[in-house]
């Protein structure tokens, strides 16, 4: 099982976290601008990309699709899953010492459970095997271990 | 308004926070298992460069089908901003991606979903909805 990770590689978890969230943001932003989209005039998401803010939006989410892919490249989907949950946290903290807005108690504990997870699922393997592959690893590291004797 | 049209109006906004999630969990999957065959996208751009990475990606079916649903997911997600505020749309469809993908990993793609990544996605939904309140 694979379990250190690279400083590239916690670059990349980094960049998963901050894009994701900030995209968000920021195409939240766009379309609030935009206005709402029924079903009758879907046309209108077209002319949502003419928003800048839909752009930069779009822009920060493939950035994301690419750290995100690359991420799962070398680790499981449900390791990468809990790095992309702590793009919310970043956001909460940015806007609590940056923007200086209040953070309510129920904010604070949301926070507390997010880093929780992610302590939960970094202090494990970064790739796990099933069954099958766990047998035929099992069985090389005896193959090592005999040709080693 | 009446309770009506209060009624359709929260069974058509679930309905696209169910469409955004399900769209983003078949996704996250296929690409998931796309890049597991391929292998590491570090060593095959050392090996290939850029382009040779970006060509092997783009020449997996998999990988062209998980970004057909996410390319999906994203007009869902915008339509659903439309009608649902975001405080509503981004917890409830990030949960239920977050659980949605933790019973996926363990079913198709045979990930060893263990009692502490079981913790962590139920920790996350917990958490992502606390930060919404």
């Amino acid at each position: 099982m694979k379990h250190r990770l690279t400083l590239q590689q916690y670059l990349i978890l980094i960049a998963v976290m901050l894009t994701a969230s900030v995209g968000d943001t920021l195409l939240s932003r766009g379309m609030a601008q935009v206005g709402a989209v029924d079903l009758h005039h879907l046309g209108l998401l077209w002319h949502a990309l003419g928003n800048a803010y839909v752009d930069c939006g779009i822009v920060l989410l493939i950035g994301f699709f690419a750290s995100y892919m690359t991420a799962l490249s070398w680790a499981d989907l449900t390791f990468v899953m809990p790095a992309t949950a702590f793009g919310y946290v970043v956001v909460a903290m940015l806007s609590r010492f940056w923007l200086h807005e209040r953070l309510s108690l129920y904010r604070w504990a949301g926070i507390v459970l997010i880093v929780c997870a992610v302590g939960f699922v970094a202090g494990g393997p970064s790739r796990t095997e099933d069954g099958e592959e766990q047998a035929a690893h099992r069985e090389l590291d005896i193959m090592d271990s005999g040709a080693g004797r | 308004m009446s309770l009506l049209a209060v009624h359709v109006g929260s069974y058509r906004a679930w309905a696209c926070i169910g469409a955004v999630a399900a769209m983003a969990i078949a996704g996250e999957c296929l690409i998931a298992a796309a890049m597991r065959k391929l292998g590491d996208l570090d060593l095959i751009r050392a090996k290939s460069g850029m382009r040779g990475a970006v060509r092997a990606v783009l020449s997996s079916p998999l990988f062209l089908l998980g970004a057909t649903c996410m390319a999906l997911n994203f007009f869902a997600m915008l339509f659903t901003l439309s009608i649902v505020d975001l405080s509503l749309a981004a917890p409830a469809t990030a949960s239920l991606t977050y659980i949605g993908n933790a019973v996926a990993a363990k079913i198709f793609l045979r990930e060893n979903v263990d009692r502490r990544r079981w913790l962590a996605a139920a920790f996350v939904c917990a958490g992502v909805f606390l930060l919404a309140k």
